[in-house]
């Protein structure tokens, strides 16, 4: 078993910022839109290296997303980041008809992402984002793990990918286990650690908990494949079809609602190709709240030792 | 100054009008109301105004324009043909399984001349405001023309991105708005009161100009006048529903039902077309 070393705790919020900075020092037609919380989101690094490509719309989220399409309509590669419950949910329509009916290559950043957001509460916890986004025609839906992946993703999602993006992090600085020079792919699974007796698909926060996870199943002698998938959409069918039929079982991990998540997406390429036990592990169709993000975690579920615990159970069963 | 043949814009309105009714009748549904109502406003635009070429749609240097108002796709169809963009004959597929005419304007199709999908009130001026910004930012001299209906003005995404046009200085940009104080429900003072309108622009800190929308002339020297200075400017261009066709003129049950087969030849002499 590969040992993955944290070198770190960062938020994926920055791997973001660094990676929009490190797409835009290449490509002159990237353009940042601020919608008032600019540093919040780490899009101040990139409005401080090229202030004349960063536009300020302030906090109009919807106008934000049409701007963004009409720039998208004139060459332009328009970055668009706030928090997810802004960025994702209150401008659905907008990114449905503005951006993804016209094909347009708009990306849209959705921060502080999940529970993990913590004091502020249930309005700033986008635990909904990834059903609202992945069920839109064309849109490429990523998650990173870490804030290296952030980087690395954000970077090749903006300079490499066409059409819309939507790319999920979070605030809380955790555990950053990304080799730089290792190769990471959009669109493909990532095998992070073998194993034949289950498999273990974790997304953003939750793959290093998933990790941890399988280190805890380990030591009770059950040996766990862990994926980790920085893509949802369009899923690594692959990935997921080889997991259910070699391991025979599926548990998911994801900072979001049970409905409609990665998790669903899961279930949709297994349940139709190679149908497998699984477990899908989120929020349960509900609100958080607020309190500090290791207790919210502790609380509603989002650790190895009840990704742990929930494995033992389905085992048994 | 340009010489304009102003009987030749009536009779191009005439010729709009007359293709729109006949499309809608074939289509057997559609927005039949501000598309007349739209009808003198099109072709001021499309004869006069633009600096476009329907033979190069995708020329860079082309003026460009964004249908908000998606739903009079069937009197902006029919000026596309007029202009040369698309056969005449096209009109007949409005609606239609597998045509390049959409219900509401869509790129996804292929129709030359059409800049951003639209249907969904309230999202094109943004659009045409990304579109300005950008062109500002490359040094383009072009322009980015927006037309909103006035029930449109409801939606509140219009005032963010009506805010964002004047504080980014947005001079290369021109809204129009059919201002026929009518929607699907009736008066739009009943539904949602939208005066003082012209105010409201002003404060938001465009240049605004009324006009009579269904007057050629009205609107050419409306047109005309534009300072494209500082500000983003727009023309409260007021119109009648249904204009042209004495009698739905003015109704508000025409904002989205088609002229029946059997009251189509009625609707074209009311027109006035004359072969």
């Amino acid at each position: 078993m590969k040992n993955y070393k944290n070198k770190g705790n960062k938020p994926t919020k920055t791997g973001f910022g660094e990676g929009v900075l490190a797409a835009a020092g290449k490509n002159p037609n990237v353009v940042g839109i601020g919608v008032d919380i600019t540093k919040s989101v780490s899009m101040d690094l990139f409005a401080d290296a090229f202030p004349d490509r960063f536009i300020s719309i302030g906090i109009a989220e919807q106008n934000a997303v049409g701007v963004s399409a009409g720039l998208a309509l004139s060459g332009k590669v328009p970055v668009f980041a706030t928090y997810a419950v802004f960025s994702a949910l209150r401008t659905t329509d907008f990114i449905r008809v503005s951006v993804c009916y016209n094909n347009l290559h708009v990306i849209i950043g959705g921060a502080h992402a999940g529970i993990s957001v913590g004091p502020d509460g249930a309005t700033h916890q986008a635990l909904e984002d990834i059903a609202i986004m992945r069920s839109l025609p064309r849109m490429t839906v990523l998650s990173p793990a870490d804030a290296t992946q952030a980087k690395m993703i954000t970077e090749m999602a903006i300079n490499e990918l066409s059409g819309p993006v939507y790319i999920r992090f979070g605030r809380e600085a955790v555990p950053d286990f990304t080799d730089e020079k290792q190769k990471l792919e959009i669109g493909k699974g990532q095998l992070l650690k073998s194993g034949n007796d289950l498999s273990l698909v974790a997304t953003g926060h939750m793959v290093w908990e998933a990790l941890q996870a399988a280190e805890l199943l380990a030591a009770s002698g059950i040996d766990a494949r862990v994926i980790n998938l920085h893509t949802i959409k369009p899923v690594d069918e692959d990935i997921l079809i080889r997991a259910a039929k070699e391991t025979g079982m599926i548990v998911t991990v994801e900072e979001h609602q049970v409905t409609g998540g990665m998790g669903s997406a899961v279930a949709e390429v297994v349940s139709q190709n190679h149908p497998a036990r699984m477990k899908i592990l989120g929020m349960p169709d509900r609100f958080g709240e607020s309190g500090r993000p290791e207790e919210l975690m502790e609380k509603y579920g989002f650790t190895a030792k009840h990704i742990y615990n929930e494995t033992l159970k389905l085992l048994k069963k | 100054m340009k010489t304009i043949n102003i009987t030749r814009l009536k009779k191009t309105a005439l010729n709009i009008r007359r293709n729109t009714l006949i499309s809608l009748a074939e289509a057997g549904s559609g927005h039949t109301g501000a598309s007349l109502g739209l009808a003198d406003v099109f072709t001021v635009l499309y004869f006069s105004v633009l600096n476009h070429d329907p033979k190069n749609p995708q020329h860079p240097e082309r003026d460009r324009v964004v249908l908000s108002v998606g739903h009079v796709a069937p009197g902006w169809y029919a000026t596309l043909a007029e202009s040369g963009y698309i056969p005449q004959e096209e009109l007949m597929s409005l609606r239609k399984l597998g045509s390049r005419l959409q219900g509401h304007p869509a790129t996804d199709h292929g129709l030359p001349g059409l800049e951003s999908s639209s249907g969904s009130l309230g999202q094109g001026l943004s659009v045409a405001v990304g579109m300005a910004l950008a062109d500002k930012m490359d040094g383009k001299n072009r322009k980015t023309f927006c037309i909103m209906g006035d029930g449109e003005m409801q939606e509140g995404s219009v005032w963010e991105a009506a805010m964002s046009a004047s504080h980014h200085k947005l001079q290369n940009l021109v809204a129009i708005v059919d201002r026929n104080f009518l929607q699907i429900d009736g008066e739009t003072g009943d539904v949602m009161s939208l005066t003082p309108l012209s105010k409201k622009w002003r404060s938001f800190g465009w240049d605004v100009r009324m006009c009579d929308g269904n007057s050629i002339e009205d609107l050419l020297h409306t047109f005309d006048t534009l300072l494209y200075e500082n500000h983003p400017s727009i023309i409260i261009a007021k119109t009648l529903m249904g204009k042209g066709v004495k009698s739905i003129e003015n109704d508000y049950l025409w904002h989205g039902r088609p002229p029946g087969r059997e009251e189509l030849e009625g609707f074209l002499e009311e027109l006035g077309y004359d072969e």
